[in-house]
């Protein structure tokens, strides 16, 4: 026991350091590919779409007044593309340049290339397009009346028969309600800057969370090998899964227009075609079933998710699946049906982000509390601590066995650190004393697997150079959004080498260095890449160490780094000298490092297996106030308490789960995705589409990392993933104003839908009358 | 009278002096594409997010004042005679400005892309030399959007950073910027370009004034904070272009005894204190509109001029009972606000005519104002339903009333027979409000669009009034937002 303490002993990992890039950040120098010094001659390149139309067939299109606009050099359409004309990420689907036919409003159909981007962007305006307009699916009850063909097959988990459970349990419920979508709003927009390369190869700078699949998807465009493709990316100005598939349309059409004119060639989306053209996260309609007991335990769900999904696959099936395995969130459903449709819609197709799908599916577990909870009339935090895993049961609904269950420590210590049942009893006087205004208060647990439940997108690489001097490079095939991954990477680096995270040089991701990665994204970039990295780091320490063993005749057991320097029994010597020495010596100093997650497994046929490593674990108590005449809503109070295993680097982690809990918060309340009739966004830029800002934020929030003995798995360093949980504590938010909505009425159900926007809580409070 | 054919402002303690400026030439291009400084980004185009955030150096009445625009909607024309600061200029060497070094230390960025314009926001707040309240390093802040951090540790450097004693380059710099800006000064009508495509700035009013009769197919501009989305989102061609900004006269704001009388080029942020003291609710719908970076630019005039239908002053203005002067040459006309809203997209302005004054009375003993604004987000959004009530008591009787709204029609509009029906409401009856509360679904047929559906535009009308009233009467505990702080 004191080795495996002291094997978890560590300098630098652990440490709060800055985000690498935090000293450029604020100085403006961080470089985005819109910042990188352009290649002499570049030329740009900007999509066109028609104005009006969401489906139908392309009638005629007529270019000649964009191609004799000032300033252009070509219009590239479908025929022009010489490979495949598809960027779909797994199953097709999603043409570069529209062929024939359009599927949403804004597909785009043609793209100009001109010497300045404002000559490209004003020449997309002067093309004629007309569509034989078609009436298009916008919504999921138009894509079940059209009966469009899925984009998927339907899918469900079953234990028992949920349907008789359900009509013989004492109580039950029966309802439906929506949850909207959301818009990524990464600040940083699409963005790609292809550069041509000899023999026809070709050099992408992109933004995005996955490279290698940006790499082969341009090989295919231009029908070359993939060696021919480099895809790179030092960082993106935000992600959230918006640049994991939605990257390689912008970098396959500046790629084809470098090959078209031999020049470099930049695609960069205006903000508007950025939130029109590229996806989001699926809004649902719930439909569902559930009985329960009068202790207000749940007996049986049987519920459908009906998501919309857009015009095409994109990943959506993995998404509809991750919401199912998030049904239960932290509760044992004894009997269960969890079911999808993954329906086709015209509508941009929508895609991953944080969470992906999985927050979809643990909001419907939290409002089927509360629901209990005012059906039965007991406290929705007694319903809920009634239902977790481990009081009556510890299989999930898809036959995992839950081995590392912490939501009742977590909940049990938010319970107390909140004060929840005291501000229970004040909001409940509050509430008889006021008319207008009414309050609401909501603790809830977040349990979120980690790993992709495509089991073989489990793995990851990494690339370790030491120099003669002792410098180091590092490289891996993680991409950098803002989440420090690269910090993090360092960090383990630089603890296996002695030496300082500052010592070590983060590189730049690109395909040329690590290959056939997987994205960035399932919250799994520091588990996979931090463990590549640490495999690539050991195997070169060990060679040092069998060299300074031999050197200086010391048993390996005694050869040690730190602080810089290698000691070796009484020796001692700088860590750049060991590396001159060791290089004079013909010992390689390079090494790559790869890392595959065990124990996970999932058959997907059965729906039974393992699909997660682990859980990561977290809770919220959020407290807020509402007008009863307006909707208006704010959030008064947030108390959150997170699992991050042993933190790698708690302000950074902090980060996260501060910045989570918010843009879920977003997602719930003041974000919006309005489409009209004909499939037209509406909400399309900042001004119409509002995503928090400070003064959203409660004056009195109060965050803090669990005190964990580690990850009860052999992750990296004892830690959690920690990108993705966050984004669900604020469930919190959205149902204390369901309790809040509640209290105008007590004993009613408010029909409130995601987001409670002023409008949706202003209708839910109206609708108990 | 002189006349100068360049644009003239001061960067990095030296003159810029541009002869050949196209007149839709925006500043974040000018700053990315011409001078190539990339610290500053392209966020959104369209003056939301921040991100392009900079500092503009301006001296007022004397004193040199910083404050934070949009750079993707300003027009390079609008730098004439003021100091352009980006974040690429705040680092000395090696270190970091106190803004800067606050981010770092409180982990206040994440991907970094809004990043320098926080840092410019806080920038303009470490120079005013004020020791902020948490809320008010958000309200300055609210026009910068971020996506990963969810604010915390933002508001904390600026805490940090910001404590009332500027001690930076700028604040020692002061009086010698202030120098050099009083020097810019010349006093000269700008005009840059030709008579068929230009981009003038008249120092005087006079010149203004015909300039723009001589062109009534000009595009007349005071922020850009609306006309800048022509040019970045419509992709209009606007190839004469008026800036009224340079005109001092028209920057002036009087507080008289009765009234509050604004300048067209008067900023929200220079007109601010003077409406804010006509009532409480004033503040708060001013503290809400926009972001501070759109206050700097953006004007009463231009709020009123441009005739949208869901401008957050017009309301507030029409129920005050504000009158408008518009000039044409030589010629000035008043009339009262409300009738200057003909239908939508018209407005009673003649070509070549420009939005002059603004007379705003203050509130009589006896009369109670409320004024709110309902939009999905508190701060800077766009309102669905902007209301604003003057009540005329006679003890506890309403004896009539103004009452106009924003978003409830094709143009900022009274309520006729929700006044009429006011009329003898007793504050203490509720029974007594309803038919004026039910009369506003006569007064107004609302639209639905992606702001608000209709019916709730008419519920949240009629929620509002019935909300005034019972404030009026003595309810407390009516709002989700501080209660009507009192304004200093």
């Amino acid at each position: 026991m004191a080795v495996a303490r002291r094997s978890l002993e560590t300098k630098t990992v652990g440490k709060t350091l800055a985000h690498d890039s935090a000293a450029l950040h604020v100085q403006g120098s961080a470089t985005y590919i819109d910042d990188i010094r352009e290649p002499d001659g570049l030329v740009h390149v900007y999509p066109g779409f028609a104005k009006d139309g969401a489906l139908g067939k392309i009638k005629s299109l007529d270019l000649t007044a964009v191609t004799s606009a000032p300033g252009v050099l070509a219009v590239l359409t479908a025929k022009d593309v010489p490979g495949l004309n598809d960027c779909a990420p797994v199953f097709g689907g999603d043409p570069i340049l529209a062929d024939g036919r359009i599927m949403f409003h804004g597909q785009v159909i043609f793209a100009v290339v001109a010497e300045t981007r404002e000559a490209a962007r004003r020449a997309t305006q002067l093309a004629k397009v007309e569509i034989a307009v078609e009436k298009p699916a916008v919504t999921v009850e138009d894509a079940l009346a059209a009966k469009t063909k899925d984009v998927g097959d339907p899918y469900q988990f079953v234990r028992r028969d949920a349907a008789r459970a359900v009509a013989s349990a004492r109580h039950s419920v029966s309802e439906s309600f929506r949850i909207g979508g959301q818009e990524h709003f990464y600040l940083e927009g699409q963005v790609s800057l292809a550069v041509p390369e000899e023999h026809g190869a070709v050099t992408v700078h992109c933004s995005t969370q996955h490279p290698s699949e940006v790499q082969h998807l341009v090989a295919h465009m231009l029908h070359l090998q993939a060696s021919m493709v480099t895809v790179e990316c030092r960082r993106m100005g935000g992600a959230f899964g918006g640049k994991e598939s939605q990257a390689a349309q912008w970098a396959c059409l500046a790629a084809l227009a470098a090959r078209l004119t031999g020049r470099p060639a930049k695609c960069r989306l205006d903000r508007d075609e950025d939130m029109m053209l590229t996806g989001k996260r699926h809004d649902f309609r719930v439909d569902y079933k559930a009985g329960f007991d009068a202790s207000g335990r749940v007996m049986a769900v049987d519920v459908d998710f009906l998501a919309r999904c857009g015009y095409s696959a994109d990943l959506s099936n993995a998404i509809c699946d991750r919401t199912m395995f998030h049904a239960d969130n932290a509760y044992f459903y004894p009997a269960a049906r969890i079911a999808t449709r993954r329906l086709r819609t015209n509508t941009v197709s929508n895609t991953a982000f944080r969470g992906f799908g999985g927050p979809q599916g643990m909001l419907f577990a939290e409002r089927l509390m509360e629901v209990i909870a005012i059906r039965t009339g007991h406290d929705p935090l007694d319903v809920r601590k009634a239902n977790l895993y481990g009081v009556k049961g510890d299989v999930t609904p898809y036959g995992m066995k839950v081995e590392d269950n912490i939501a009742p420590a977590i909940i049990a210590e938010l319970e107390a650190s909140s004060d929840y049942r005291v501000r229970r009893t004040k909001i409940a006087r509050f509430n008889a004393k006021n008319l207008v205004l009414k309050k609401g208060i909501s603790l809830t647990p977040v349990k979120f697997g980690i790993s992709f439940t495509l089991t073989y997108l489990n793995q990851a690489g990494a690339l370790v150079h030491i120099y003669t001097d002792g410098s180091v490079h590092l490289n891996h095939g993680g991409t950098e959004m803002g989440q420090g991954l690269y910090t993090k990477v360092a960090q383990v680096v630089a603890e296996e080498f002695g030496i300082a995270a500052s010592d070590v040089r983060i590189t730049a991701t690109t395909t040329g260095k690590v290959p056939n990665t997987s994205a960035t994204a399932a919250s799994s970039g520091a588990d996979l890449n931090g463990m590549a990295a640490k495999a690539a780091a050991a195997t070169i320490k060990s060679r040092l160490i069998a060299f300074a063993a031999k050197q200086w005749k010391v048993p390996k057991s005694r050869v040690r780094f730190e602080g810089g320097k290698v000691v070796a029994g009484k020796h001692a010597v700088a860590f750049g000298e060991l590396a001159r020495q060791a290089h004079a010596a013909r010992i390689s100093l390079s090494s790559t490092g790869y890392y595959a997650t065990p124990k996970i497994h999932w058959d997907r046929a059965k729906a039974k297996g393992r699909p997660f490593f682990y859980f990561a674990y977290g809770a919220a108590c959020s407290e807020v106030t509402i007008d009863t005449l307006t909707g208006e809503m704010t959030v008064d109070r947030v108390d959150i308490l997170h699992d991050v295993g042993r933190s790698l680097n708690p302000g950074l982690d902090i980060g996260q789960v501060e910045g989570g809990f918010v843009q879920g918060m977003g997602w719930l309340t003041t974000e919006e995705l309005v489409f009209d009739d004909q499939g037209r966004l509406r909400t399309h830029a900042p001004s119409t589409y509002k995503i928090p800002c400070a003064s959203d934020v409660p004056a009195d929030f109060r965050v803090k990392l669990f005190e964990s003995r580690g990850n009860k798995e052999d992750t990296i360093y004892r830690s959690k993933a920690v990108g993705e949980p966050p984004l669900m504590l604020g469930i919190s938010v959205w149902t204390a104003i369901f309790d809040a909505v509640a209290a105008c009425k007590p004993g009613i159900i408010p029909q409130l839908d995601a987001p409670a926007t002023p409008e949706a809580i202003l209708r839910a409070v109206k609708g108990l009358a | 009278m002189t006349i100068r054919a360049s644009i003239r402002f001061l960067r990095r303690g030296k003159i810029v002096d541009l002869a050949h400026v196209p007149p839709m030439r925006t500043v974040l291009d000018y700053l990315r594409l011409d001078e190539r400084s990339r610290g500053t980004k392209e966020g959104c185009n369209e003056g939301d997010c921040g991100a392009c955030t900079v500092a503009l150096g301006v001296l007022k009445n004397g004193k040199l004042v910083y404050e934070p625009v949009n750079a993707c909607i300003l027009l390079v024309g609008q730098l004439d005679g003021k100091e352009l600061v980006t974040v690429d200029d705040l680092a000395d060497g090696d270190t970091l400005h106190p803004v800067q070094q606050a981010l770092v230390d409180t982990h206040g960025s994440q991907c970094g892309f809004c990043t320098p314009g926080f840092v410019m926001s806080l920038f303009t707040l470490y120079q005013s030399g004020k020791a902020p309240t948490r809320e008010e390093i958000a309200t300055q802040i609210a026009g910068n959007l971020c996506r990963c951090t969810g604010y915390r540790p933002i508001i904390d450097a600026g805490f940090a950073a910001c404590t009332g004693s500027p001690v930076d380059r700028w604040a020692k710099g002061a009086k010698e910027a202030a120098r050099q800006l009083a020097a810019l000064d010349d006093g000269a009508d700008v005009f840059v370009g030709t008579p068929e495509s230009f981009i003038a700035r008249p120092a005087q009013a006079a010149t203004l004034a015909r300039l723009t009769a001589e062109n009534p197919d000009a595009t007349i501009v005071s922020g850009a904070t609306d006309v800048g989305l022509w040019i970045t989102k419509q992709m209009r061609q606007l190839p004469k272009i008026i800036l009224t900004g340079g005109v001092t006269s028209l920057h002036a704001v009087e507080m008289a005894k009765d009234r509050v009388s604004l300048g067209a080029a008067a900023t929200y942020a220079e007109a601010t204190p003077a409406l804010s003291s006509i009532d409480p609710d004033v503040a708060e719908v001013l503290r809400r509109l926009g972001s501070t970076q759109v206050r700097a630019s953006g004007t009463v005039g231009g709020n009123i001029a441009n005739g949208s239908p869901i401008g957050d002053m017009p309301p507030m203005l029409i129920a005050l009972g504000a009158t408008l002067t518009l000039r044409h040459g030589d010629t000035e006309r008043a009339l009262l606000l409300e009738n200057f809203f003909i239908a939508y997209g018209k407005q009673d302005r003649k070509p070549g005519e420009l939005v002059w004054r603004i007379d705003v009375p203050k509130l009589k003993r006896g009369e109670a104002f409320r004024a709110y604004k309902i939009s999905k987000r508190f701060d800077q959004d766009i309102s669905a339903v902007m209301a604003a009530f003057k009540l005329m008591l006679d003890g506890r009787t309403i004896s009539s009333a103004r009452i106009a709204f924003g978003g409830m029609a094709a143009t900022p509009k009274r309520g006729a027979q929700t006044e009429a029906a006011l009329q003898g409401a007793s504050l203490d009856q509720p029974a007594s409000w309803k038919a004026a509360i039910a009369a506003l679904a006569k007064d107004f047929q609302p639209i639905s669009d992606m702001r608000a559906s209709a019916t709730y535009r008419i519920e949240v009308a009629q929620g509002l009034l019935k909300k005034a009233l019972m404030e009026v009467a003595g309810a407390d505990n009516t709002r989700v937002l501080a209660h009507r702080k009192a304004v200093a």
